[in-house]
């Protein structure tokens, strides 16, 4: 006989359910300006706090505020919202064409779009992302034709990838954009080993992993940071802590730990946890993480929170699994309202010029849509050519492949 | 009797067995509260509690792990993988662990686990949800493999799986879990209401692993097939007019050699069908079973039919997915060798 009570499984549950009023109300949000900016020297160790807070720096009157504040002037600050903005209408009107049979599958980034537009302003060329199925942020910030971005998605004549990847799992060399894995993780290791590289060759480039909060539990995630923590890889390894895993509530792959940041504590890399939807404490937060890494410091973790207003794809309806007004009561906000708001607060922006600004940039947008298509889409056609499908699967078709190609009568 | 999809074949299999085994439990990625992204687990959670269908994290290798040790514990654990093509992180736990553990300990401690996995192209996944891995398992001694065809098949083989001592792989083709697909994609979807084998006992039952069905008696070319190619063959036969005899195979490993032997014995010619890649693939070992054992009574080479040796496209995804019309071409060819 035992002397101790039976043992029962302890499974988490989130605290609100479909029907159920979410109230966030008890979730801490620190405020605006308190976190201190430390040297990018500093040892793990001593900003521990800094994994546990949440950096902001715009407060809730649209003022920005505290030692992470004032690292963008009024021009970048607006470039800033018309990337995201961009970022919106493109996935409205992706997300629609796929509804109109268009294409097969979309995923939109609603709400998060501050993270990946104001990282990538901390890039320069050379530097390469390892991202998610869910940054498209990274390359409608930069100069990459949308265009391009819509031909893949439709997987048309002019697909930059030949109609072979699903859509959004965009690549691209040149833009810093690493081809996408539809296995969740895998690049969160390689974008080490890609900052591995640089070291060894003495080169001043840096990599940036990107990763859902959901998919820290695989290995590939674990193994990146003890590679980055040992080899002091030049790497910022970011986490997108947007709440949700398809139906699955963030604490079920943070178990009992605070925060996903804090991860990074056991391996000696230093930690943050940033606002997510501020995008200047991204920014902030971004340029701090990728001067360590050009300065031979090593790697940084970045947990930036924020909120999956969207359902994870177009495959999916998260109201079967969450609350309705989840995202609503959501206490970080919008990241594109916020945004707005500093500008007004700062003098230089209006209601008017938002608005124009929105109805430039779906149009920009609905003009890229209209140029694809000329070139077809998933269902319609024209792709590339079938018989393309059996090159680059080997630098050099072997014999066995070319055979089947002539089998299959190319 | 009642009509099911195979998703609901395969629900009712889990409830089943819940049901009538306290020590069944069944996790993976979203199968707790929502009920899997295919909703073949919906309804277990509020049924059974949370301790016995739950959520895990975003790990491969954690799910087959954990039930590695739950099953090494004593209790039977029936767990999913997202999609056939998350597996690998996992395929460790299945190839070095739970495929020798019974082995290496001498019957000791025995592994009996199924691990789920939606399996096959058809729905425009691209490369990470369109796989057919079934043959990296078939390689492995120690584990058993199974692919079932229809909604009657499906909940028969998972409770067989389930309540076997082994550890299993079951395979399910999602192109199949809303009807059975003739491969014929632009035309209108059957749903399995009108299937016979949509017909499924309310009751428990097992179909037996390493037991052949024959889907059709055929005189002249025996069609070795399993998944969601055994009604693209069956629509291949009825359009070419072939008077093929149709086997579904059920389950790869074991493997109901006898059925094979015996209807090749009978027609003395053999195409074999699937839809994973060609090289090393299942029906290489089919071939080399084929060659070994009824060499002297075929009358023809045999001939496979399979997915080309490249990652499964988006785009193109027709002209890899070998179709009615490949499978005609091959059994035409096959009765006009000499």
């Amino acid at each position: 006989m035992s002397d101790t009570p039976p043992l029962s499984l302890y499974v988490p549950e989130p605290e609100f359910r479909p029907g159920d009023k979410p109230d966030f109300s008890n979730v801490p949000i620190p405020q605006a300006g308190a976190a201190m900016m430390p040297p990018v020297d500093v040892d793990a160790g001593e900003i521990r706090d800094l994994a546990y807070t949440i950096i902001r720096v715009m407060n809730r009157e649209g003022e920005a505020v505290g030692p992470w504040a004032d690292m963008l002037d009024d021009d970048q600050l607006k470039e800033g919202l018309e990337d995201m903005l961009r970022v919106r209408a493109f996935d409205v009107r992706m997300t629609m064409a796929q509804r109109q049979g268009k294409t097969s599958f979309y995923m939109q980034c609603l709400g998060e779009e501050a993270i990946a537009c104001a990282f990538s302003k901390v890039l320069k060329p050379g530097d390469m992302n390892f991202p998610t199925y869910r940054q498209q942020g990274l390359l409608l910030s930069t100069d990459y034709p949308m265009v391009d971005m819509i031909n893949q998605i439709y997987s048309n004549a002019a697909d930059p990838l030949m109609g072979r990847q699903l859509p959004i799992m965009y690549s691209s060399k040149e833009h810093g954009f690493f081809t996408i894995s539809g296995n969740l993780a895998t690049q969160f290791m390689q974008g080490v080993g890609w900052a591995m590289a640089s070291a060894i060759k003495g080169d001043t480039k840096i990599a940036t992993s990107w990763i859902g909060e959901g998919s820290t539990a695989e290995n590939d995630f674990h193994a990146g940071l003890v590679f980055a923590s040992t080899y002091r890889a030049p790497v910022v390894l970011n986490i997108v802590n947007n709440q949700w895993a398809i139906s699955t509530f963030q604490g079920i792959a943070r178990g009992g730990a605070a925060t996903f940041a804090s991860r990074g504590l056991g391996f000696g890399i230093p930690s943050l946890r940033v606002d997510g939807n501020d995008y200047l404490a991204v920014y902030a937060v971004a340029k701090w993480a990728a001067e360590r890494a050009r300065r031979g410091l090593g790697p940084t973790l970045i947990e930036h929170v924020t909120y999956r207003i969207g359902a994870h794809s177009t495959s999916d309806d998260p109201s079967a699994y969450r609350a309705k007004e989840e995202s609503t009561s959501w206490p970080l906000g919008d990241p594109v309202e916020r945004l707005k708001e500093h500008l007004i607060k700062r003098g230089v922006w209006s209601d008017a010029q938002h608005h124009q600004m929105k109805e430039m940039l779906e149009a920009q947008v609905a003009e890229a849509q209209k140029q694809a298509e000329k070139n077809g889409t998933l269902h319609d056609g024209p792709h590339s050519s079938a018989a393309t499908m059996f090159d680059d699967v080997y630098k050099e078709m072997p014999l066995h492949l070319r055979r089947q190609r002539q089998e299959a009568g190319f | 009797m009642s009509r099911m999809t195979m998703i609901q074949a395969i629900r009712n299999a889990m409830d089943t067995a819940m049901g009538r085994d306290d020590n069944v439990v069944v996790f993976g990625e979203d199968v707790g509260f929502f009920g899997g992204v295919f909703r073949c687990t919906q309804g277990l959670q509020e049924k059974y509690g949370r301790h016995r269908c739950f959520d895990t994290p975003i790990s491969e290798t954690g799910i087959v792990g954990a039930a590695v040790g739950m099953a090494a514990y004593g209790i039977r654990p029936c767990v999913e993988i997202q999609f056939a093509d998350y597996v690998y992180p996992g395929y460790d736990q299945i190839v070095s662990e739970a495929a020798r553990i019974r082995y290496r300990s001498n019957n000791d401690f025995t592994v009996p686990m199924v691990v789920r996995m939606p399996t096959g192209g058809g729905i425009f996944g691209g490369q990470t949800h369109s796989q057919s891995p079934e043959a990296v398992f078939a390689h492995v001694s120690g584990i058993k493999t199974v692919i079932p065809s229809n909604p009657y098949d499906a909940k028969g083989l998972l409770l067989a799986s389930i309540e076997d001592d082994d550890p299993v792989m079951f395979l399910e083709p999602k192109r199949l879990y809303n009807g059975p697909f003739d491969g014929h994609h632009d035309r209108p979807v059957t749903p399995w209401s009108k299937h016979e084998l949509g017909e499924v006992p309310d009751d428990h039952y097992t179909v037996p692993l390493g037991k052949a069905a024959i889907r059709r008696e055929g005189a002249d070319v025996t069609v070795l097939v399993y998944g969601t190619m055994v009604h693209v063959a069956e629509t291949a036969a009825q359009e070419t007019g072939v008077d093929a005899e149709i086997i579904d195979l059920r389950t790869l490993l074991p493997l109901d050699m006898e059925a094979i032997e015996e209807s090749i014995k009978k027609t003395g010619r053999c195409v074999i069908v699937h839809e994973a890649t060609r090289t090393c693939g299942y029906g290489a070992e089919l071939a080399a079973i084929v060659a070994e054992n009824c060499f002297y009574h075929l009358e023809a080479p045999v001939i496979r039919v399979t997915g080309y040796d490249l990652p499964y496209p988006h785009a193109h995804e027709w002209y890899y997915f070998p179709g009615p019309k490949r499978v005609g071409d091959a059994l035409k060819k096959v009765m006009e060798a000499a």
